[in-house]
């Protein structure tokens, strides 16, 4: 594993819930993105956030960690859990507040 | 067009879906008019049944890895079975509005 790739675990490994996303929480840069930090708000838990505009070597090297092309992405205990389309449809579903425990 | 057709041809062939449908929702971004940059596609295919979320979007993540490297941004993805499509009253969800960062031009 090279230097990203342990990078990205560390913060994958550091919270219970951590989203990589554009921009932060408050100002979301991207609309998938603003509308995960939307959903995770809407299960009342505490996340982590990375803005992988501000990282050009983690923005690359989330999406071989996951083999996912796309921005954002969620985690939870580590486990990858989906991009924005998926958080919204197990939110809809009740499966993302179970995951979460929320 | 381009990218709209061969985003439709790929899948089409791939997946063998009961309903395809390619949106190009670029207009919705900050790009210059006409541009290829945005899609959502709506894939209802029988080989989505007995699959999570992930692994069927990787599967559409798979046959547009192409187009994903290249000019598309962004995809809006919703898989289902036959069985899902018709209980969602043969429907996908909406997109979100832009907030600006596609600037940067990659995703």
């Amino acid at each position: 594993m090279n230097d990203v790739q342990q990078r990205i675990r560390q913060t994958v490994d550091s919270d219970d819930v951590v989203l990589f996303m554009k921009g932060s929480p408050d100002f979301p840069q991207c609309g998938f993105s603003g509308r995960a930090v939307q959903v995770l708000r809407s299960c009342n838990v505490k996340f982590s956030s990375f803005d992988v505009l501000a990282d050009e070597d983690v923005r690359q090297g989330i999406k071989e960690f996951s083999n996912w092309p796309t921005i954002p992405q969620l985690y939870v205990k580590g486990e990858f859990i989906g991009g924005s389309d998926i958080i919204l449809d197990m939110y809809e579903k009740g499966e993302l507040q179970k995951k979460l425990g929320a | 067009m381009e990218i709209q057709s061969s985003i439709e041809n790929k899948l089409a062939d791939a997946l063998d879906p009961v309903h395809l449908e390619v949106i190009n929702e670029s207009s919705m971004h900050n790009v210059p008019p006409g541009s290829e940059s945005h899609f959502k596609v709506t894939v209802v295919s029988e080989q989505f049944d007995g699959q999570g979320l992930v692994n069927r979007h990787r599967m559409v993540n798979q046959v547009l890895a192409e187009e994903l490297q290249g000019r598309v941004h962004a995809l809006a993805m919703h898989t289902m079975t036959p069985d899902e499509w018709f209980e969602a009253g043969a429907k996908s969800p909406a997109s979100p509005q832009c907030r600006g960062g596609s600037t940067a031009a990659k995703t």
